[in-house]
């Protein structure tokens, strides 16, 4: 099969898995690696769409700076997210 | 039905919404809080799509009928960098919230209470 | 468990609500109004060619000061939050070789790359906050290939406030000349650069504010990396 616009679907497609994996993942780097290549992807979609002030300035800001900045937050914390699943009983505290 | 561009961004402000409701890690529902952002700017850029035309730079050749709409992409550039500067001011926030309680749960937090 | 359910539920429905709404746009369809009147005159109104560009400057330059004022007092916001009397590094692994010789070539190329791309903002796509980004990036190499590399914290202060003041002055000399604030004298006053539309010496005062705000975001960046990177030092 040749359709050459199907490139368009596949990074869609791409793009929402890696975001469900950003936000499933319990250690805190993969996240926010995930969080980092759904930036990436919209860059290219950015392309494609005929923005390339848009493009550029999302791959420099929202890639590069913003998974360093999360990064340091990291090492100042802790990496992997604990066993913190609801206890019974959730309409007493809210 | 909604063209493909549409759907990935709504999907991408469901999927940070989702994060920012349920999850409990603080640093967790910062994540999903820059995914949604994310999306919200692919939404307002896929809006102002002409189909057929090309970048709004007007170069030996291309004609003012030939270019796509530039307004949008011109408050997208600003949204963009105003997401991060929220984003880094979020997480020193949590940093301090990490050395005064020793946890990022929100619910020891919000139990804890100084 | 009812409340993942729950969430699951009203995320549904917010959907659902989206793409009724979005499927009165059509998708792909020529809806520009104001657009048009930007688009046809643009050239001999700032003399720029990039429309995106003189959109952010020119015609609404107003807002792109707004948002150097959010990146300034997210910058102080964070450097007020992570304050300490003794502050240090501690990092303890140092780069391998390849990243230490490597960063220290080739950190002027990238400096020379993130200018080149502030000072054409006005001819190809990019523009003042990429160009600051890009220096942003140079420094944090720097910073993860030596274990004890700083920037001058008070040199980065200093040139960012005098940056941000620059921008509030040329929109004073604008209203002092001409009518209002952030009026162009440069294009519609003295006239420099009229014949040559699409070279580099052309554009009015867009290279001006896009060097400023590139200078103004690059320190600013690099403020916030190096507050979050250092750690108090107990004694």
């Amino acid at each position: 099969m040749n359709c050459v616009a199907c490139i368009e679907y596949v990074i869609i497609g791409l793009m929402i898995v890696s975001a469900i994996l950003a936000v499933e993942w319990r250690d805190l780097l993969a996240a926010v690696v995930g969080m980092t290549a759904v930036s990436l992807f919209a860059s290219i979609l950015f392309f494609f769409l005929q923005a390339p002030d848009v493009a550029m300035t999302e791959a420099a800001i929202g890639a590069a700076l913003s998974g360093a900045v999360f990064i340091f937050a990291i090492k100042r914390t802790y990496r992997y997210e604990t066993e913190e699943e609801e206890k019974p009983g959730w309409w007493m505290r809210w | 039905m909604i063209s493909a561009y549409y759907f990935g961004a709504i999907a991408l402000i469901l999927i940070g919404l989702y994060a920012v409701l349920v999850k409990k890690n603080l640093l967790k529902i910062l994540v999903g809080l820059s995914i949604m952002e994310t999306g919200v700017n692919l939404l307002l850029i896929s809006i102002g799509y002409v189909s057929g035309k090309s970048a709004p730079i007007l170069s030996e050749g291309i004609t003012p009928s030939q270019a796509v709409d530039p307004i949008p992409q011109a408050l997208v550039l600003t949204a963009i960098v105003i997401g991060v500067a929220t984003t880094a001011m979020a997480l020193s926030v949590a940093i301090i919230l990490y050395e005064k309680y020793g946890t990022l749960n929100i619910e020891e937090i919000r139990r804890l209470r100084g | 468990m009812l409340k993942r359910a729950l969430a699951i539920v009203a995320i549904l429905i917010i959907g659902y609500w989206l793409a009724q709404g979005l499927s009165q746009v059509p998708f792909g369809q020529d809806k520009m109004l104001v657009s048009k009147y930007y688009l046809d005159h643009v050239k001999e109104q700032t003399g720029a060619v990039n429309a995106v560009t003189a959109v952010v400057v020119n015609y609404r330059g107003f807002d792109t000061l707004g948002e150097v004022t959010v990146l300034f007092i997210a910058s102080t916001g964070v450097g007020a939050l992570l304050w300490r009397k003794k502050r240090k590094r501690t990092a303890k692994t140092k780069g391998s070789v390849v990243l230490t010789t490597g960063s220290k070539l080739l950190f002027p190329f990238i400096m020379l790359f993130g200018m080149y791309i502030f000072i054409h903002g006005h001819l190809t796509p990019g523009g003042g906050f990429p160009g600051g980004a890009t220096i942003a990036t140079a420094f944090l190499l720097m910073y993860m290939a030596f274990t004890t590399y700083e920037i001058s914290h008070k040199g980065f202060e200093v040139t960012e406030g005098f940056a941000g003041m620059g921008y509030v002055l040329v929109g004073l000399i604008g209203l002092a000349i001409g009518g209002y604030f952030l009026f162009d004298w440069i294009w519609q006053t003295w006239h420099l650069g009229t014949s040559n539309i699409g070279r580099l010496f052309s554009g009015g005062f867009i290279p001006v504010i896009y060097t400023i705000i590139g200078i103004k975001v690059g320190t600013e960046l690099s403020g916030i990396i190096d507050n979050m990177l250092k750690e108090e030092v107990k004694e």
